[in-house]
């Protein structure tokens, strides 16, 4: 009988279908394991083992590699290229998208579809494309030297290399929630004598707030975190031209295996950081597309 | 019929948004990459046919190629399985490993590279064990696949997830009731279901797979013929300041990516017209 | 205030959406825009709001005399009521409301205390003082409609526009809501002009109705007028159940399916084919012949639940033809199914195809 009641409570914690619709309780099991043994020894193994060897040496020995003046410099320059790229394609993605979601005009789905280029390049051409531009033997090479600007080898070259790879984050995101919030409530708002800038700032920022919030957050972990397209235009000039990315690449090359794990850790934790605020995010973001669709639907009487 | 550049529409804003974005992205993304394609124009043709097909990048390409296939594959398989379960299941831990999905996403190459080295070299956590085995993972082409394995990982899973759970259980039941067993539903009304979304993550992971750079130069141990990747030796050409070869590797890069990308667009678009007739 | 749309044409693309349509509504009237979907009254309505420009040259717009064409909407101070409320799912009720007080240059604006009172004056006049502070994902699709409604009065304007305003609710919400809007417009005698594609909503609101069909008016009057006295066969389907007669008029007379009747609209002899329109409470039926024109037909189904009884029946020639009777007069004849009976039509509407004979 308590054998019976247990069965039934575990059966009912592991089904949320009808019974008609799920599989055998050995399989389920089996695929659950299989799920946690996939995600563990590829997600959760590579995070332990990053702090471990970051500790390897001691909390002072941690934390004296990070004091150093070059990792300092390398954290100021990452923060630094965020700082500019991210607000720059917020910028970008909002005007995008208020474009493509609450026009319609000719070319539409051909700028949509350009707008996520950046994705399918590689990060490597990405650096490239920009040396090829700016750098000695590229097109503007020469003026540039002529007038003294520096691009490539320098904080701009990594900084537009930066911009290139996170192009299209906001915009994605924001494309079709916008396409599905529609235009009446910005025409409610004419209605009732709402400006332009009025009507964007009262109604259709706060509606669009959380995939905003959402398309910045990724936004910014792939600006702090980009290696290969800044990797090809940084020149790796220690102290200078390195973000946190390239600098874990140095000191690992230097075998400086606690220093390269050390930043690695703190590269880590916004990472962390980011997973938790975009878990949360998305929570919201769901809600203001469900309520986007709910009011399309006109729901319930 | 006259040509309709633009429906007319009270709301405000239209020139100047899409003005912004058009400037924005001509300058920050086409020019530069017309340049790309400009550059390589400069190289007659038998030197870039020579370029792309050196016996060096011919091994690249294999090795790119072939890892980032057999990468997909593990993707595609494990994939499926891990949106089943976060999907269908209900168990302690689901949120958190649901979360954990995008790490890759989240996680900058180059940490994840070196992280996966120190686990799979000969005395890692999990290469020691393997090393029993006399398995190389690290500094072998083993190890690009493992890093190539972690950087698609969440293409898989996030494409199929939102599409399982709009998945109508009427559907199965439908199935059900009418005498099908569990295996035969799975296999017969739900896989059949899944194929263009499956197709669409495992083509994402690949396309990604083939671009990747970060990851893989620390695993992989750059040996000439044996463990180079393709955008390892674009890079290299480029520090020779041999641009034009370097372009000419890129070009070949992006009309793969490309086409990849297209097919992609185009199986999202069959699958759409898929679903439209059957709603 | 009055509203005059005049000779406004629009296209979508290759699409022609209104052809050369006038309106013209008195100040204080309240007019039903009706039509089937796509008929262009949604589009006349926006065309009048500013939210749609007509075409270019095609169609001014005057309200109260004023010529407002080319001014936007804002300018115009319409209170518009969308078909799904476009309420401002971020903001409050109370926020809703007062967006428009809140929205004026600070010149204009009034102050707090006086945006509050005028807000609450009006959740008082909707009847919905209570849900202030709610959020519209909160509330009922009755309690949207009325909050929207508030929100276009707000601005106190000059004219009120309403798409659809009760095309999202179930049956008996609309009910009420429409005597509700009706006792409302009484109160305010704000012009307005609402759009439905429900005729008996058009003819129970409303003061007088346009009636629309695929981009034209068809006509435009009291809702006695075109029920009773319908401009063409469109009006007369539209507003109700008909039973179609095929036939042709010649000679004084017209050959209407199975009945013959007398026809004075078209006394020459050439033939021109025609359709007799009948509502299926202006046919008799008889057990007999009684002289009148008429035809013999044979029971099939009785539905007497509700307050008329249907009865379908097949007419000898094998059309369908529907009756409606009252109680009394069907318990008097003591109808089944299967009986042969005859059929007298009391009123047909007989429409002559045009410009042919």
């Amino acid at each position: 009988m308590a054998q019976r009641t247990l069965r039934r409570k575990i059966e009912r914690f592991l089904w949320r279908k009808p019974r008609a619709i799920t599989e055998p309780l050995v399989v389920r099991w089996t695929a659950i394991a299989i799920t946690f043994t996939f995600i563990g020894l590829f997600l959760v193994l590579p995070l332990a083992a990053i702090f471990t060897q970051a500790l390897a040496s001691g909390l002072t020995a941690y934390f004296r590699s990070l004091w150093d003046t070059d990792t300092l410099s390398a954290i100021r320059l990452t923060l630094i290229t965020a700082a500019v790229a991210v607000p720059v394609n917020l910028v970008f993605g909002v005007a995008a998208s208020w474009a493509i979601a609450k026009f319609e005009f000719l070319g539409k789905s051909v700028l949509t579809t350009l707008i996520d280029l950046p994705f399918a390049v590689s990060p490597v051409i990405s650096g490239t494309i920009y040396v090829l531009f700016f750098g000695l033997h590229g097109y503007l090479g020469p003026w540039l030297k002529a007038h003294n600007i520096e691009i490539v080898f320098a904080v701009p070259g990594i900084v537009l290399a930066t911009v290139f790879v996170t192009f299209p984050f906001v915009a994605r995101e924001l494309i079709p929630l916008m396409q599905a919030q529609g235009t009446e409530e910005e025409e409610a708002a004419l209605t009732l004598g709402a400006g332009g800038w009025q009507t964007f700032a009262r109604v259709t920022l706060p509606n669009i707030k959380w995939g905003l919030i959402y398309g910045v957050i990724l936004c910014n972990a792939r600006a702090m975190g980009e290696f290969g397209a800044v990797s090809v235009i940084s020149g790796h000039i220690r102290g200078l031209t390195n973000t946190m990315p390239l600098h874990v690449e140095i000191l690992y090359n230097e075998y400086n295996f606690v220093g390269a794990f050390a930043v690695a850790s703190l590269l880590t934790v916004v990472a962390m950081i980011t997973l938790v605020l975009k878990s949360f995010a998305e929570w919201k973001f769901k809600e203001e597309s469900v309520q986007a669709a709910e009011e399309v639907e006109g729901l319930p009487q | 019929m006259k040509l309709v550049l633009k429906q007319p529409s009270i709301l405000p804003g239209f020139g100047l948004t899409l003005g912004f974005s058009l400037t924005y992205l001509s300058l920050v993304v086409l020019i530069p990459l017309a340049g790309l394609f400009a550059r390589t124009a400069t190289l007659s043709w038998e030197r870039f046919w020579h370029t792309v097909t050196d016996a060096r990048l011919l091994a690249a390409y294999r090795l790119s190629f072939g890892a980032s296939l057999a990468a997909a594959c593990l993707n595609l398989f494990f994939g499926l399985i891990v949106a089943w379960v976060l999907v269908r299941y209900r168990f302690p831990g689901r949120r958190l490993l649901d979360a954990l999905i995008d790490l890759p996403f989240a996680l900058p190459t180059a940490v994840a590279g070196i992280a996966l080295t120190a686990l799979y070299t000969d005395t890692g956590w999990v290469g020691r064990w393997l090393a029993l085995l006399n398995i190389k993972v690290a500094f072998a082409p083993l190890g690009v696949v493992v890093a190539l394995t972690f950087i698609g990982l969440p293409f898989v899973v996030r494409t199929l997830q939102p599409v399982l759970e709009d998945l109508d259980p009427e559907i199965e039941e439908a199935a059900a009731s009418l005498g099908a067993w569990r295996r035969h539903t799975l296999r017969r009304v739900v896989l059949p279901e899944l194929w263009p979304v499956m197709l669409t993550g495992f083509a994402l992971a690949f396309a990604r797979a083939l671009g990747e750079y970060g990851s893989i130069v620390f695993i992989s141990g750059n040996m000439p013929m044996k463990t180079e990747i393709v955008p390892l030796l674009m890079v290299m050409k480029l520090e020779q300041y041999e641009y034009a070869e370097a372009t000419a590797i890129a070009v070949a890069m992006l009309l793969i990516s490309f086409t990849l990308l297209l097919i992609i667009n185009l199986l999202q678009w069959w699958s759409g017209q898929r679903h439209a007739a059957v709603r | 205030m009055s509203i005059e749309a005049l000779g406004i044409s629009k296209h979508f693309g290759a699409f022609a959406a209104l052809k050369d349509v006038s309106l013209r509504v008195e100040t204080g009237e309240l007019v039903a825009l009706l039509g089937p979907s796509g008929s262009g009254k949604t589009t006349l309505l926006r065309i009048i709001s500013g939210l749609e420009k007509a075409d270019a040259g095609a169609g001014m717009v005057r309200l109260h005399g004023e010529d407002v064409t080319t001014k936007g909407v804002g300018y115009r101070r319409v209170g518009f009521v969308f078909q799904h409320y476009a309420l401002f799912r971020h903001m409050t009720v109370f926020e809703n409301i007062a967006f428009g007080l809140r929205v004026k240059r600070r010149s204009q604006r009034a102050s707090r205390q006086q945006i509050r009172e005028k807000v609450e004056q009006l959740l008082r006049l909707v009847q919905l003082e209570w849900l202030a502070g709610r959020y519209p994902a909160q509330l009922s699709g009755g309690q949207r409609q009325r909050i929207a409604l508030a929100r276009a009065l707000a601005i106190e304007p000059q004219v009120l526009l309403l798409d659809e305003p009760f095309g999202a609710l179930d049956a008996k919400t609309r009910q009420e809501l429409r005597r509700w809007l009706r006792r409302l417009h009484a109160e305010l005698h704000v012009t307005s002009v609402l759009v439905t594609h429900d005729q008996e909503e058009a003819l129970e609101v409303a003061d007088r109705v346009a009636i629309m069909n695929a981009g034209r008016m068809e006509q435009f009057g009291t809702p006695a007028e075109v029920f009773h006295h319908p401009a063409n066969e469109f009006v007369m389907n539209f507003l109700g159940h008909v039973n179609v007669f095929h036939g042709r008029v010649e000679g004084g007379r017209a050959i209407l399916g199975p009945m013959e009747i007398d026809y004075s609209g078209r006394p020459h002899a050439t033939t021109v084919p025609a359709r007799g329109l009948v509502r299926p409470y202006d046919l008799e039926i008889e057990h007999h012949p009684n002289g009148k024109p008429g035809f013999a037909a044979t029971v099939c189904h009785i539905n007497s639940a509700g307050p008329r009884v249907k009865i379908d029946l097949t007419a000898e020639s094998g059309e369908a033809v529907h009756v409606e009777l009252a109680h009394e007069r069907f318990r008097a004849l003591a109808l089944e199914a299967g009986q042969q009976v005859f059929v007298v039509p009391r009123e047909v509407n007989v429409f002559v195809d045009e410009g042919q004979g």
